[in-house]
């Protein structure tokens, strides 16, 4: 197995793009990856994306990509793990270069989610559930965490309040990325007066319906410091799995998938939770960043509101997350989104996330999860010296 | 439309017919045909009682493709007497009206009342217990 | 005179109504600027998820829980009436069936005769059963009546049902004395194909409809069981609205304390298929051992199908096993027209 690094990072503004198609959408990123890598040629494209045959009509998108980029004929495949596909992207693209048999890998995660109707958007995010257990009963993605929030503010006590410094933090970091969708703070009172979603989820509780793409170049480690200046290495990649379903699960409160798939990639990268300098977390809806906090060991089960709540979420908090924005501010392709993730971890190792730079950033950690927590992909990233 | 996909999950969806695991005697719904505690293989229909208690729920006001003509519906997790989850849809309540707790029963309902082309599915829903 | 070989009687029974009600006043309301008359208080409206399939599954279900033991494979035949069955074509009693266990070792089907279908399929089962072809046959009659907007049948057509299972008399909580049917050629009320609302003759479907073929069906199993109206406790007749179920009561000498139990008209409208089995779940839900009910149940059409049952020592146990039928009516939730025309499917979406 061979050390696998990040030599290129590129990434379309998250948003309502009228004017870009899928495909379009996804060159751009992928361009703007190699043009920051130097490289005119990669050996393989892995492109992350969940819904482009529900949403935009198109399949079989790893050649579309290839081949409107100009690399007819390099192997090229989509991966998808519902709202985890970008990071299960980057795994492939990882394996293959670890392995040894592939040397150069493109990246790419794209969604393009505004071509759609509204309950046809509806309909297809729900595909991440069990179809024939959740969705045919008529229930929402957005119901599904719903329900989990109810359950957490019933067995610990919390109010929905409470979660407003999860929106806030987001929207704080959101206002200095240039590629984040939403670039304007919200007040705590802005949050509680939300129009509500699916009860007790607001507006603000929720990440939005965008387009998007997203992308990485992956090396050899060894190769990286010819090819880049500032390689980061992966120094782990995780995956965990859990029920499709909620109700299937041992305590629904529980993200047995990211506990197994954090524990996975800590073991892996020798580090711990208290080495992390920053957390790219899956914060589709603001209990899902709960949830996630919880299973990556930053906080006892029901306490991970109390690291919002004490101001630990923040920049110079112990552990910083969302930092340009996460999924609720900068936006949340979905199929992109693992990407967007590693993109911006990258900047972070980099030095390069400008006002919302975490001082001396080393390591951080990117955790994308497909469903309500079925499939939960970590990645570990560290600046190489 | 998926005819025969809901033709196949008659069974479960009418009348609750799960499975028991023969080796330790978890009962399942669900039906997935190896127990989830043991791994053994489980194939043994179980008729689950309807009886359960709401472990928490939701009101959909934006429904799927499918499901607009039943909104505003509130669903919620099952907790089954008999042990296991289920999601569903509750039914003859008003939202405001559920909680946490709520003992519940299950009925046979329409799921999707499809277009005038389509199969109506039918299926369990669960209502507060004794008639409300 | 309908009498099988061997005796064959109700071995458990069933109601189901749905929870919402239009009060008569709101029809009178948008149609007449409240200066209409109400021929009901109000009718019961089935919900968004609910049709003959659902309100005939919790019927069966309510009548197999007051049977007690009997397993549901020994049922040889499910049999739906109805007027408003959710297909064209697609038995409704497949799925009743299926829902209740019934199947695959067993006779279905959907049963039409405007609001006696339910009894007609209660007739036949006498048969199944009194023949010995079945050792238990159940039957419905549920509807979730449609009417024109504005029509006088709008403050009326009801949504609900009842269902029973027959078997040996020996089993039974009320025996079948006898039953008598009445029928010819009357076009009172009628639907055609493909249309969505029935039409009727107005004020013929009075005397020589409703009230021509229940006093002929009554009076004919009288004779024939050599009875007097005073020989019965109870008596429930088809329910389209409150005056003609009281005014045929009289012309056949009962008086309205026999009346009274089972009807439920003014409170769950016209239930069609359901009227009149309604009525007589009603009555089994308060009925004691040794009393006798007469049923005369009317379809438009035309006929009546009559009914004499004794109640046994078997009732008073299984009165309480499953809701009774004003747990169903003291479960109410009012809704306003708007609701309703949503409710009934009669907002084109």
């Amino acid at each position: 197995m061979r050390d696998v690094a990040i030599i290129g990072i590129g990434q379309t503004e998250v948003g309502e793009h009228w004017e870009t198609s899928l495909r379009h959408l996804a060159l751009r990123a992928l361009q703007g990856a190699m043009q920051d890598a130097g490289v005119t040629q990669v050996d393989a494209i892995y492109v992350g994306n969940m819904l482009s045959g529900e949403l935009a009509g198109q399949e079989h998108v790893g050649a579309l990509v290839a081949d409107f980029a100009g690399l007819r004929g390099v192997e090229a495949f989509k991966v998808e793990a519902a709202c985890g596909s970008g990071a299960a992207a980057l795994r492939m693209g990882y394996m293959a270069v670890a392995s040894g048999l592939v040397n150069l890998v493109a990246v790419v995660g794209v969604e393009k989610m505004t071509d759609a109707l509204g309950p046809d958007t509806t309909s297809a995010l729900a595909l991440a559930a069990d179809g024939e257990y959740e969705a045919a009963q008529g229930v929402t993605f957005v119901a599904l965490n719903a329900m989990l929030m109810r359950r957490y503010m019933y067995e610990y006590g919390y109010s929905h309040q409470d979660f407003a410094p999860f929106a806030v933090n987001a929207h704080r970091n959101g206002v200095n990325n240039p590629y984040a969708m939403f670039r304007f703070p919200i007040t705590p009172e802005r949050f509680a007066t939300a129009p509500m979603i699916c009860d007790p989820i607001n507006l603000l509780d929720s990440s939005p319906i965008c387009d998007g793409a997203a992308a990485v170049v992956l090396a050899p480690a060894e190769a990286a410091r010819a090819l880049s200046t500032k390689p980061v290495r992966i120094a782990a990649s995780a995956v965990g799995t859990d029920t499709l379903a909620i109700h299937d699960r041992r305590d629904p409160l529980v993200l047995d998938g990211a506990i197994l798939s954090t524990r996975r990639a800590y073991e892996q990268a020798g580090v711990g939770p208290q080495d992390i300098d920053l957390f790219e977390l899956h914060d589709a809806f603001s209990i899902m960043a709960v949830l996630s906090l919880e299973a990556a060991g930053f906080a006892e089960r029901g306490r991970g509101l109390r690291l919002a709540l004490e101001g630990e979420i923040g920049i110079s908090g112990r552990i910083p997350v969302s930092t340009m924005g996460g999924l609720k501010a900068r936006g949340h392709p979905v199929g992109a989104t693992g990407v967007y993730q590693v993109v911006e971890v990258v900047q972070q190792l980099r030095g390069e996330a400008g006002a919302n730079q975490v001082p001396d950033a080393r390591l951080g950690m990117a955790q994308n999860i497909g469903g309500s927590g079925a499939t939960v992909i970590t990645h570990i990233l560290e600046r190489m010296e | 439309m998926n005819v025969a996909g809901n033709w196949r999950l008659q069974q479960q969806r009418y009348r609750l017919v799960g499975e028991e695991c023969e080796k330790c005697g978890t009962l399942i719904f669900p039906p997935r045909d190896l127990c989830p505690e043991c791994e053994a293989p489980a194939k043994m229909p179980y008729v689950f009682s309807g009886q359960g208690e709401v472990y928490s729920y939701s009101t959909i006001y934006s429904p799927p493709r499918g499901f607009e003509e039943f909104a505003p519906y509130t669903v919620a997790l099952i907790r089954l007497k008999e042990g296991p989850m289920l999601t569903a849809q509750l039914t003859d309540v008003e939202s405001d009206k559920v909680y946490i707790g709520m003992p519940v029963e299950m009925v046979t309902r329409k799921i999707q009342g499809g277009d005038e082309g389509n199969p109506i599915v039918y299926g369990y829903k669960f209502r507060p217990a004794h008639l409300g | 005179m309908l009498k099988p070989d061997r005796p064959v009687g109700i071995v458990g029974y069933g109601a189901y109504i749905p929870r919402y009600r239009l009060p008569a006043t709101e029809v009178d309301r948008i149609w007449t600027n409240g200066q209409g008359g109400t021929p009901v208080r109000e009718k019961a409206v089935a919900g968004p998820d609910e049709d003959v399939v659902t309100i005939s599954i919790e019927a069966a279900r309510n009548a197999l829980a007051r049977a007690g033991e009997v397993r549901p494979s020994l049922i040889r035949a499910v049999w739906v009436g109805s007027e408003s069955h959710p297909y064209a074509v697609k038995p409704t009693s497949t799925i009743v069936a299926e829902a209740i266990g019934a199947t695959p070792y067993t006779q279905a089907g959907d049963w039409e005769f405007a609001c006696k279908a339910g009894t007609e399929a209660f007739q036949a089962a006498l048969g199944f059963v009194g023949s010995g072809m079945a050792r238990y046959a159940l039957v419905v009659g549920a509807d979730t009546a449609q009417a024109r907007p504005g029509d006088d049948l709008e403050y009326t057509a009801g949504a609900g049902g009842a269902a029973y299972l027959l078997g040996p008399a020996e089993e039974s909580l009320a025996v079948v004395e006898g039953s008598c049917s009445y029928v010819t050629d009357t076009p009172d009320f009628w639907r055609r194909a493909y249309q969505r609302y029935p039409s009727h003759g107005g004020r013929f479907t009075g005397q020589p409809a409703y009230f021509k073929h229940i006093v002929a069906a009554a009076q004919g199993l009288m004779a024939a069981l050599d009875r007097q109206p005073s020989d019965y406790t109870y008596v429930v007749f088809h329910q389209p609205n409150v005056k003609f179920p009281q005014t045929v009561g009289k012309q056949l000498g009962f008086t309205s304390q026999q009346l009274a139990p089972g009807m439920l008209c003014n409170e769950i409208g016209n239930t069609y298929a359901g009227s009149s089995l309604l009525g007589l779940t009603a009555v089994l839900d308060v009925a004691a051992p040794g009393e006798r009910v007469l049923l005369v149940s009317y379809g438009s059409g035309a006929g009546s199908d009559a009914i004499s049952l004794l109640i046994t020592g078997a009732i008073t146990e299984r009165q309480g096993r499953a809701p009774r039928t004003r747990d169903y009516i003291a479960r109410r939730v009012e809704i306003d027209y708007a609701t309703y025309v949503r409710y009934a499917g009669k907002l084109i979406m």
